[in-house]
């Protein structure tokens, strides 16, 4: 039996000097986010043009006709102009209006459905803001922060920026994931890939100690829950398991000390009704009183809320208590993941703590006690997801000796006779990946087949995350059982889903890119487009006319190669032939007319194909001659 | 919607040699690069065995297999090809995905069991949803269940994860011993019997980490 050959490569992968953008990775958070580049494996943030703070709060201001603002500017805006200000969107991304009223309580702000959409269509929307006097989609709001981040690395770097790696919770699931590629599209931004938050922590970790073994990473941020498992060995990153929760962090701590602190003021006879203002206000003081439990044992606060000022002494034992719940769910879920990948605790080598919760003492001590091992800090935990993005921005357009394989966070499946999930992709499989199922009919002249994806793991349909319908229409008429649905999932490099079906016997085909049940439509997505990126027909042109170039260089390498390797092949016809054509097209490719590239790649494989046709006959002829010896022997 | 079971692709008698879709020459039926220009090759028809370089046998070495796993995804994975040509990359995640999918059936026990009666032309037995009617089997299986469902401590638990543990390591040692020997209706059983096992390990996990939940 013939073994696989591995051919190994060349060093030609790399584009040009000129073609290789600046790429920075971006660590897009609930509550604060960074950015920062890589050049030769050295990752740095970049900070604003004083040299200051590397973080940007994710926190918007939309002043009346005014551009937004973002960042500390904009959270300075909480006390005057609440309702102008949004925080946190990013516990939006993807979401539905029936998701938010479970969380609604603990968003700073009003969340509506346009009526007439709702009317209009009956489907699930993706919820909308009301800030102010505009209406915006969460997809909006971090294009916005996005933007500022791009303008922040342009500013620092002197150059234009247009490609990034973003980072996304493990935890994100379908619709999350492409509303966060579709406010990097909104904000010029091509996102090389989206990476996982722990993923792009133990690479920042990894590549620093080049240690060997398996890590664990725990991500306790504002809004979201992760923790990874991951191995490392030589050179990659393998992730083992995943787990979190997308509506768990520090924010919820906040909400605790608020909560108590309005008991407090109500046992003292103070009875609050408090709009969305106040209640931003109260967060803020919360918060404050949170981070300076961190060094302090107790602290003070004064409460002033509806004319009445009260004051607090809130100790770190009193404060541990509030939120002694969440840690452990925390610890409950990491405990899981480990089970999940068959790993005692003993095994890991080393803990990586990731996000400002993390700075919490109850939350380290809860962490150190599980791995029975002090946790590793000696990356800033604000800083290590947008370090490891960088390196990994630098991975994918200069090359690199590592590489991550990272895996499906939830199980993805489709719904069956009764409402049963059938599961077609379990969690914590390595991506990309590609399965197929089949199904049939279950009524005699079934024309048409409703296929519901959904993510999750529970067993029925309406305990899952309902992803995406469509029908496979056209199917023939037969008896029930008797059609052949293959129905393929394909995970791609980036956790994004596309599933197509096909009648088998027939091959009636319908394929369809995912669309998130919550996502925007295409409609919408053009018109933000054109409304706030007149560039954006430019960049795409751009776009094609960089891949014309790509694929035409390739093209000429892969002549020349041939030329190289079966020169006796070669008549001089062809290869004055040959280059000609390479000079005609090597012309086309340092003007900008993408047409005239193509025109021109064209002509080069009609030049060549005497060439290639040689080449092929004499495999064949040699492969024949080949047997002839076998059979003779 | 009713479910048919997993698809299967099945090898053909492979031709030996390709067109390579870059510089149209010749390229070897089983290379994942063309030797002439180096550009990427569509994964094709291959067994999983043959991609591994690897004999058909229920027998292997998944550490090293491992090994020959990760040496080509650093090849093939989509994020060596983030600047290249679409159609490079998306040959990519195709050959990648054909990877793990290769990788995540031979060192399961039970995919790579089934994935070795399917290559000798027989349908494996009770995928899920199907029924099985193996009578000592669903027995067995039963009585599992009741057990599992009766412990209500850590201890008990760990103990039947013990156990079931040690079954299904005597049993998949019976499964190579049946493919071995071509004795394929035994491997199916065994086969079944195998995933039983694996399955009541797993359950019975989860139920400890629920006890430690609680
Ligand atoms: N010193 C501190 N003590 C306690 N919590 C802190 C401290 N510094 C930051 N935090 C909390 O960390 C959270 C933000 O963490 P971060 O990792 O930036 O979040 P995200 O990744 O969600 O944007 C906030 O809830 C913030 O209050
Ligand atoms: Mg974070
Ligand atoms: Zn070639």
């Amino acid at each position: 039996m013939a073994l696989l050959k591995i051919h190994e490569p060349g060093q030609t992968p790399l584009p040009h000097e000129d073609e290789r953008q600046l790429a920075v990775g971006i660590d897009l958070g609930t509550t604060n986010s960074v950015v920062a580049i890589s050049n030769d494996e050295k990752p740095e943030v970049l900070r604003d043009t004083s040299g200051g703070n590397a973080i940007v709060p994710s926190v918007v201001y939309y002043g009346a006709d005014a551009d937004p603002v973002v960042g500390e500017a904009a959270r300075d805006q909480i006390n005057d102009n609440a309702n102008r200000v949004v925080s946190s969107v990013k516990r939006l991304m993807g979401r539905g209006i029936a998701d938010v009223k479970s969380i609604a309580g603990t968003l700073p702000y009003h969340v509506e459905v346009p009526a007439e959409d709702a009317e209009k269509s009956g489907e699930p929307m993706m919820v909308r803001l009301n800030v102010g006097d505009r209406v915006l989609t969460p997809v909006e709001v971090s294009a916005d922060i996005l933007r500022a981040l791009r303008a922040r690395a342009e500013a620092s770097l002197g150059k234009p920026v247009e490609k990034a790696v973003i980072t996304v919770p493990a935890y994100f699931d379908d619709g999350a994931r492409t509303a966060t590629k579709d406010a990097a599209r909104l904000a010029g931004i091509e996102v090389l890939r989206l990476v996982n938050e722990p993923t792009a922590a133990a690479l920042a970790y990894g590549l620093d100690n080049g240690a060997e073994g398996l890590y664990a990473v725990y991500d306790l941020g504002g809004g979201t829950f992760d923790i990874s498992l991951l191995k490392m060995q030589k050179g990659v990153f393998q992730v083992k398991a995943t787990g979190g929760d997308a509506a768990l962090g520090g924010d919820d701590f906040d909400h605790a000390i608020a909560e108590h602190l309005l008991a407090e003021r109500k046992d003292g006879g103070t009875t609050d009704d408090l709009d969305a203002s106040d209640a931003k206000r109260l967060l803020k003081t919360a918060r404050k009183v949170k981070e300076a439990l961190t060094d302090a044992d107790e602290t003070s606060v004064t409460v002033s809320l509806g004319g009445a000022d009260t004051t607090h002494t809130v100790t770190r034992a009193a404060f541990d208590a509030m939120i002694a719940k969440l840690v452990s769910r925390t610890i409950a879920i990491t405990e899981q993941v480990l089970d999940d990948a068959d790993i005692l605790a003993d095994d890991v080598k080393g803990v990586v703590l990731v996000g400002g919760s993390t700075r919490v003492p109850a939350v380290r001590k809860a962490v150190a006690d599980l791995f029975e091992q002090d946790p590793l800090s000696d990356i800033d935990p604000d800083e290590v997801v947008a370090l490891g993005a960088a390196l990994q921005a630098e991975a994918l357009t200069g090359g690199s000796d590592n590489l991550l394989l990272d895996v499906t966070p939830l199980s993805l499946g489709l719904e069956t006779m009764g409402g049963i999930v059938e599961k077609v992709i379990d969690r914590n499989t390595p991506i990309p990946v590609a399965k197929a199922q089949e199904f049939t009919t279950y009524q005699d002249g079934q024309s048409a087949m409703m296929i519901h994806v959904v993510q999750g793991e529970r067993e029925m349909v309406d305990q899952c995350r309902s992803l995406a319908r469509f029908a496979l229409t056209g199917i023939p008429s037969m008896a029930a059982g008797a059609a052949r649905i293959k129905v393929t999932f394909n995970v791609d490099a980036d956790g994004l889903l596309t599933v197509s079906a096909r009648e088998e016997t027939t091959g009636t085909e319908q394929e369809v890119a995912v669309k998130p049940t919550y996502g925007i439509n295409e409609l919408d997505m053009a018109n933000m487009l054109r409304e706030s990126m007149v560039h954006a027909r430019e960049d795409m042109e751009m776009r094609l006319l960089t891949e014309a170039r790509v694929e035409a260089r390739r093209n000429v390498l892969a002549v020349q190669a041939a030329m190289n390797a079966d020169r006796a092949l070669l008549t001089s016809e062809d290869e004055d032939n040959i280059a000609a054509a390479i000079a005609k097209l090597e012309a086309a490719m340092s003007g900008e007319d993408r047409d005239l590239i193509n025109e021109q790649a064209e002509a080069l494989e009609d030049a060549s194909r005497p060439f290639a046709e040689a080449r092929m006959d004499a495999r064949i002829r040699q492969a024949l001659a080949g047997r002839n010896v076998d059979q003779v022997n | 919607m009713s479910n048919t079971g997993t698809s299967e692709t099945r090898t053909a008698e492979q031709p030996q040699h390709k067109v390579c879709w870059s510089c149209k020459g010749p390229v070897g039926a089983t290379s994942l690069f063309c030797e002439t220009c180096n550009a990427i090759q569509p994964p094709g028809q291959l067994d999983h065995f043959t991609r591994f370089g690897l004999k058909r046998t229920f027998i292997i070495d998944v550490d090293a297999i491992e090994a020959t796993y990760l040496k080509q995804q650093q090849l093939l994975h989509p994020d060596r090809f983030a600047s290249k040509s679409a159609r490079e990359q998306a040959l990519s995640s195709q050959q990648a995905a054909t990877l793990n999918g290769a990788f995540e059936t031979l060192k399961n026990p039970v995919a790579r069991a089934e994935y070795l009666l399917r290559l000798a032309g027989h349908e494996p037995e009770g995928g899920e949803g199907h029924t099985v009617n193996d009578p000592e089997l669903l027995m067995e299986a039963m009585e599992m269940r009741e057990a599992l469902h009766d412990a209500d401590d850590r201890n008990a638990v760990d103990t039947m994860i013990k156990d079931t543990r040690k079954a299904a390591r005597a049993c998949e040692k019976d499964v190579a011993d049946a493919l071995e020997q071509n004795a394929y209706d035994r491997a199916k059983k065994l086969t079944t019997r195998l995933r039983y096992l694996m399955k009541m390990t797993e359950e019975a996990r989860a139920k400890k980490s629920r006890l430690a939940a609680a």
